[in-house]
C-alpha cells in the first residue's frame, strides 16, 4: 500500500492496466509431479508470479523437541529467490518469510488429518521463483495441491485468494502495480467445498460495502481456480 | 473469470475442461470419475461404510486423498496415487540402520517414524556396546515389525526364518499400495517376473524389494517395477 492516490490504474472504462476487468484473475497454469524427488510438489504459474512447492513426509520429527505426541506438526519454509523480483533478495529467511511460513502452517493445519501421524513431520518448502504480488495466496494455493499429490490425507483443498482496492474500485487479485499503489489488500484462504475461512489478513481501509465486494470477489475467484486444481490433480500426477 | 496460459509442453488445467456435477444419490461408478481430490464429495453414506480414504461428514462421503475411489460390497475406498508405510505387528519389511547406541539399532523402515531393533532382538549374540560390529550403519537388513505402539513407534525383529543382513544383490521400492498389482491374482505376477528374470525376489510390506541374481536379470525386474509405477500414475490406467 504505497498511498499514491494519484496513480491512475483502472481507465473510464473500468479495465485495469493488464486489461482485466475488476473481477477477473490472471492467467493460471498448475502442473503436478515436478520436482521428482519429493513425495509430492506442485509447479503454480499465476500471472507472472511463479512457484515451486515440495512435500517430504510424513517423516520423523527433528529436532525431537518439536514433536507433538498426539498429531504430526507442518514444518512450512516459504522462500523468495533471489532473482525473484527486480531488487535482490538477501537470501536466507527474514521477518516477512516467517510471517507467511506460520500463516501457511496454521491454514493447512485446518485441513490436513495431522492426528493420524503422531510425533512425525511433514515439510513443506514454498520456493518463489518469480514474484509479482500475491505470493503468499499462490504459495499457500501451490502448498495444498502438492499435499495432495503426496497423497497427505485432507479434508479439503485450501484456495487462496486477494481483493483489494485501486482508485477506490474494488478488484479482483492485485498484480504488482495495483499491490504497491492501491489502497487495500485483502488476501483470503477458503476451503472450496465448505466456504470456510482458513487464512485471512488485510491491510489498509475497507468499508463494510467495499469489505463485502472483495469478500465475494474472493469466494468466486477460489471456486474457479478449485476446479483448475482439481484438473491438474486428476489430469496430472506424472 | 480465470484464464489460463499454454505453455509449451506443459499439461494444463483449463476451466472449459472442467468434468462434471457430482452426483447426488450414492457413490459414482464411470471410469472419468473413479480419480478424486481431497473434500471430494462422493455421494449420500446411507447405506454404505466408509473405507480407506474416505469420511462421512454430515451424511455425505467425502474423499481425504487423491486416488481412485473403489467400491468393494458397500465398502467405499479411495485407493491413493501416492502412500506412505505405516508399520503393522508382522510386516515383513526392509529395513536400513541409520544409527545405533550401545544396545539399539535405529531402523529406517520408510515409515513416518524410526524402528528400533533392541540388542535382545539382533541376528547375533552382541556383547553390550558391540552393536557395530554386527551391523553397522548404512548396512540393510530383513526384519519383521514386532510391536507397533500408539504413538507408531515399532519395534522389529531379526530373530525369525530367513530374516538376515542383506549382503548381496539390489534394493528397489515401490508404493506400498502397488505391491498386490506386483504380486498379481494368486503370485502369478511375482512368479512370472521371478522366472523370467532368474532372480530372487523378496517384497517386503514396506515397499522395498530384494532382488538377488546376475545384473542381467535385476536390471529386467527395476524396469517391470518401473513400469509398472509409471502405470500406476497414469489416471484412468492400472486397476
Amino acid at each position: 500500500m504505497g498511498g499514491y492516490g494519484d496513480v491512475q490504474m483502472i481507465d473510464e472504462n473500468g479495465l485495469r492496466m493488464d486489461g482485466r476487468k475488476p473481477g477477473d484473475v490472471r492467467p493460471i497454469t498448475i502442473e503436478t509431479g515436478v520436482v521428482p524427488v519429493a513425495d509430492g510438489s506442485c509447479r503454480m504459474i499465476w500471472g507472472t508470479n511463479e512457484v515451486i512447492v515440495a512435500v517430504y513426509g510424513p517423516m520423523e520429527a527433528h529436532p525431537r523437541k518439536i514433536q507433538r505426541q498426539d498429531r504430526a506438526v507442518l514444518d512450512v519454509a516459504y522462500n523468495m529467490a533471489p532473482f525473484s523480483t527486480t531488487d535482490r533478495i538477501r537470501p536466507g529467511f527474514n521477518r516477512r518469510s516467517r510471517e507467511i511460513s506460520k500463516v501457511t502452517a496454521d491454514a493447512l493445519e485446518s485441513v490436513v488429518l495431522l492426528e493420524l501421524y503422531p510425533r512425525s513431520k511433514i515439510r513443506i518448502g514454498i520456493e518463489i521463483v518469480s514474484a509479482e504480488a500475491g505470493t503468499r495466496c499462490v504459495g499457500l494455493t501451490a502448498a495444498s495441491v502438492a499435499l495432495a499429490d503426496a497423497g497427505i490425507p485432507m479434508t479439503d483443498l485450501v484456495v487462496s485468494v486477494a481483493s483489494g482496492k485501486i482508485n477506490d474500485v474494488v478488484v479482483c487479485d492485485l498484480n504488482k502495480e495495483e499491490d504497491n499503489y492501491g489502497e487495500a489488500d485483502l488476501p483470503m484462504g477458503v476451503l472450496p467445498n465448505t466456504g470456510e475461512l482458513v487464512f485471512l489478513q488485510m491491510d489498509g481501509d475497507l468499508s463494510p460495502d467495499e469489505f463485502k465486494q472483495a469478500w465475494d470477489y474472493n469466494m468466486d475467484a477460489a471456486m474457479e481456480v478449485h476446479k483448475l486444481m482439481v484438473e491438474a490433480l486428476k489430469g496430472g500426477g506424472n | 473469470m480465470v484464464a489460463s496460459t499454454v505453455m509449451k509442453g506443459w499439461p494444463v488445467a483449463r476451466p472449459d475442461t472442467m468434468s462434471r456435477e457430482s452426483s447426488a444419490d450414492g457413490p459414482r461408478d464411470s471410469r472419468r470419475d473413479l480419480v478424486v481430490v481431497p473434500g471430494e464429495d462422493l455421494g449420500v453414506s446411507e447405506g454404505h461404510e466408509a473405507g480407506h480414504g474416505v469420511l462421512v461428514v454430515d451424511g455425505r462421503l467425502k474423499s481425504t486423498k487423491q486416488g481412485r475411489m473403489n467400491k468393494k460390497g458397500n465398502t467405499v475406498t479411495v485407493e491413493p496415487l501416492h502412500t506412505t508405510y505405516m508399520p503393522r505387528p508382522g510386516d515383513l519389511v526392509i529395513g536400513h540402520i541409520e544409527g545405533c547406541t550401545n544396545n539399539i539399532w535405529f531402523v529406517d523402515i520408510d515409515a513416518p517414524f524410526n524402528s528400533i531393533l533392541p540388542m535382545s532382538l539382533g541376528p547375533a549374540k552382541v556383547e553390550f556396546g558391540g552393536t557395530r560390529k554386527v551391523l553397522d550403519i548404512g548396512d540393510s537388513i530383513l526384519c519383521r515389525v514386532q510391536e507397533v505402539e500408539e504413538t507408531h513407534q515399532s519395534v522389529v525383529t531379526m530373530k525369525g526364518l530367513g530374516l538376515r543382513k542383506i549382503k548381496s544383490g539390489a534394493l528397489d521400492d515401490v508404493d506400498p499400495h502397488l505391491l498386490g498389482r506386483l504380486i498379481g491374482k494368486g503370485g502369478k505376477f511375482l512368479k512370472d517376473l521371478k522366472l523370467e528374470s532368474e532372480c530372487r525376489i523378496v517384497v517386503a510390506e514396506n515397499g522395498r524389494l530384494w532382488i538377488d541374481g546376475e545384473i542381467d536379470g535385476i536390471f529386467k525386474v527395476r524396469n517391470a517395477l518401473k513400469e509398472l509405477s509409471h502405470e500406476a500414475r497414469q489416471v484412468g490406467g492400472v486397476n
